[in-house]
């Protein structure tokens, strides 16, 4: 069976050609004006339907996605999406509403999204949350511009640092430089810890607030969060949670109950829509008493008559403003309002513990196979480092040869290189959804690598072998990013991908 | 053992300085920083003309694994960037010591020169890193 896609759909193009389904309707664009509609037909392919059907078909099999391999890629939480969610989020009523149809009509809608907001609100013990963010680095903005909003409201504008830790993502200092303050960088200790000494030398007058992942990214529980929480708070300074490792605490502790101002939260990540490469996601964002009034719009809001409506600047007029046309992404907000309704209260705990189960237990069984763990005396959280600095050295196998060779073993790479400060590190995240014999295939393949590293190793650097595409120059890709099909010089019938339909 | 020229000064954040003929200094990375970086595919050096403090990120250079910031070694005033690394940045990587320098600047005080580690003692240095 050849299920080797090599063409662009471009190169299926042929004069004439065309598909059913998608043929344009003669009367489609008469309702616009002569002068706004385009003088020359768009440059798409002309292909059959069964040539379009084939070309994608082809394509998503050559995908390594969770619906096929095991995706441990740490820090991106890449669980099992249930069904359930998908389809009762493309109810007809919540996919065929328009989103500036009026509150009157749109009462499911509304009901939905505000008890998505209590539930998303119970769970990490803040006053009150945004739906609004599009984005988990749209959330991040979101609330480092309440954090400024703050502060240039009690006119406390000599604040102009945002302190992040050296492990953190690097939307992080993004951010704070987005909304106009300077990064101040802090270590983490050789434990994997917030280094405290660090913290009180950079905190003063001129701290803005911190931005702080819990847990971090080198895959700990930060062990002083109240001290940390009083050091920021005392200088002045605002909390910010990072709530890209919310998966591990699900549950078990709020970033409320811990002392944090605004929390942003992944809902494609923790609360399940597919994600990875781009979106859709969301960012909703939980504020403490202190940003209630800087929250951005639209929100939504019981109207006093037992209904629903969404609150705009009138509503809220110190509001930091709108970060979108509408509110969100709402397909993904359906997705985890599904999904926390499925879970209940108990179910968000097993989240948790199943998460943090599996890491330890993978982390565990990796080192008996005989790979170092960065933290060793740390338990993991839903996630843990395998640093491979000792391998590097020894045998030249590295964390990116190691990433290439499991794909020939059908298991999608560890996150790489991420965080920094490990050398040679694969991020391991594991999740809740998989099952002790996934765990236990995964630990024998990776044993497998290490075996064959002693005495082969050319093969591991020429990997991967048993997929449609080997091994990719990096420097070319990065360096000659080649996206913008272009249309062959010759002019033969065959490379003119035009549509004939087009009037 | 990666390779650390004797007739250099050398920073713990993995920068090497050259004094020239007139006066200048010329910055650069080292093999060993180049080696843990892997292959470079951008580099994007300061503008002739500024200002910058010792230790200040005052570069970045970009690899397939990661992007870093490169630190001025001593406060002075920048006079010249590697304009050919736009281009090429993979020369870092080939030739950390010679056509892959990174910049070259006036430093505000001769003597700032001094405070860096020679060739031994950054040898340590990198020997305690690992």
């Amino acid at each position: 069976m050849n299920t080797t896609e090599t063409k662009l759909i471009f190169e299926h193009s042929h004069a004439g050609r065309s598909a059913v389904a998608q043929a344009p309707q003669a009367h489609a664009a008469t309702a616009i004006p002569a002068h706004l509609r385009r003088k020359s037909a768009p440059g798409l392919p002309a292909a059959s339907e069964l040539d379009v059907v084939r070309h994608y078909t082809r394509l998503s099999q050559k995908n390594f996605s969770i619906d096929t391999e095991f995706y441990p890629l740490g820090s991106c939480t890449m669980k099992y999406n249930p069904r359930a969610c998908n389809s009762l989020a493309m109810l007809p009523g919540f996919l065929n509403r328009h989103p500036l149809a009026p509150a009157s009509h749109s009462q499911g809608f509304l009901q939905t999204m505000y008890e998505l907001q209590e539930m998303l609100r119970e769970v990490t013990g803040m006053q009150d949350v945004s739906l609004a963010p599009m984005a988990g680095a749209q959330g991040e903005f979101t609330g480092v511009a309440m954090i400024r909003a703050y502060h240039d409201a009690r006119g406390d504008t000599e604040r102009r640092e945002i302190i992040v830790p050296d492990a953190a993502h690097g939307t992080n200092p993004a951010t704070a430089i987005m909304c106009g303050y300077e990064v101040r960088e802090i270590p983490t200790d050789e434990t994997g810890d917030v280094n405290l000494e660090a913290l009180k030398e950079a905190v003063g007058p001129q701290t803005a607030g911190i931005m702080l992942t819990n847990p971090s990214t080198v895959g700990v529980f930060e062990r002083r969060i109240e001290e940390i929480a009083k050091i920021v708070h005392d200088a002045g300074g605002l909390l910010y949670y990072d709530g890209a490792n919310l998966n591990a605490i699900l549950g078990k502790v709020r970033p409320g109950d811990m002392g944090f101002d605004v929390i942003h939260m992944n809902l494609h990540k923790t609360f399940s829509t597919p994600h990875g490469g781009g979106g859709p996601g969301s960012g909703a964002v939980g504020v403490g008493e202190r940003l209630l009034p800087y929250m951005p719009v639209p929100h939504v809001e019981q109207d006093g008559q037992g209904g629903y409506r969404l609150a705009d600047e009138a509503d809220r007029p110190e509001t930091i403003g709108r970060l979108s046309a509408f509110m969100g992404n709402p397909g993904v907000l359906l997705r985890a309002y599904v999904y926390m309704r499925m879970l209940g209260r108990e179910g968000m705990v097993r989240v948790s513990e199943f998460a943090t189960l599996n890491a330890n237990y993978l982390a565990r069984e990796l080192k008996a196979a005989g790979f170092d763990l960065a933290y060793p005396e740390r338990r993991a959280t839903h996630e843990f480092i395998v640093t491979l600095k000792k391998q590097a050295k020894e045998t030249g196998l590295t964390a990116g040869d190691v990433a290439k060779r499991l794909l020939d073993h059908g298991f999608h790479a560890p996150t790489t290189y991420f965080p920094l400060l490990v050398p040679e590190c694969l991020l391991v995240e594991p999740t809740e959804s998989e099952s002790k014999e996934t765990l236990d295939a995964f630990v024998e393949a990776m044993a497998c690598i290490l075996a064959e590293s002693a005495d082969d190793i050319d093969t591991i650097k020429s990997s991967p072998h048993n997929l449609p595409n080997r091994r990719f120059n990096e420097v070319a890709a990065a360096k000659a990013l080649d996206l913008v099909y272009q249309e062959p010089a010759d002019d033969s019938a065959d490379a003119q991908p035009r549509s004939g339909t087009h009037g | 053992m990666s390779e650390a020229p004797k007739d250099l000064k050398y920073t713990k954040s993995h920068e090497w300085v050259r004094t020239e003929d007139d006066g200048t200094v010329t910055v650069g990375i080292t093999d060993h920083a180049q080696e843990l970086l892997g292959d470079l595919v951008f580099v994007e050096a300061p503008e002739a003309g500024s200002s910058v403090e010792a230790g200040a990120a005052c570069a970045t250079v970009e690899s397939v694994k990661a992007a870093s910031d490169i630190y001025a070694p001593i406060a002075g005033e920048v006079t010249e960037a590697n304009e050919e690394l736009a281009d090429s940045p993979e020369k870092v990587n080939e030739s950390p010591f010679d056509e892959g320098w990174l910049f070259r600047m006036k430093p505000a005080n001769a003597g700032d020169l001094d405070g860096l580690m020679d060739a031994d003692a950054y040898a340590a240095h990198v020997e305690a890193e690992s």
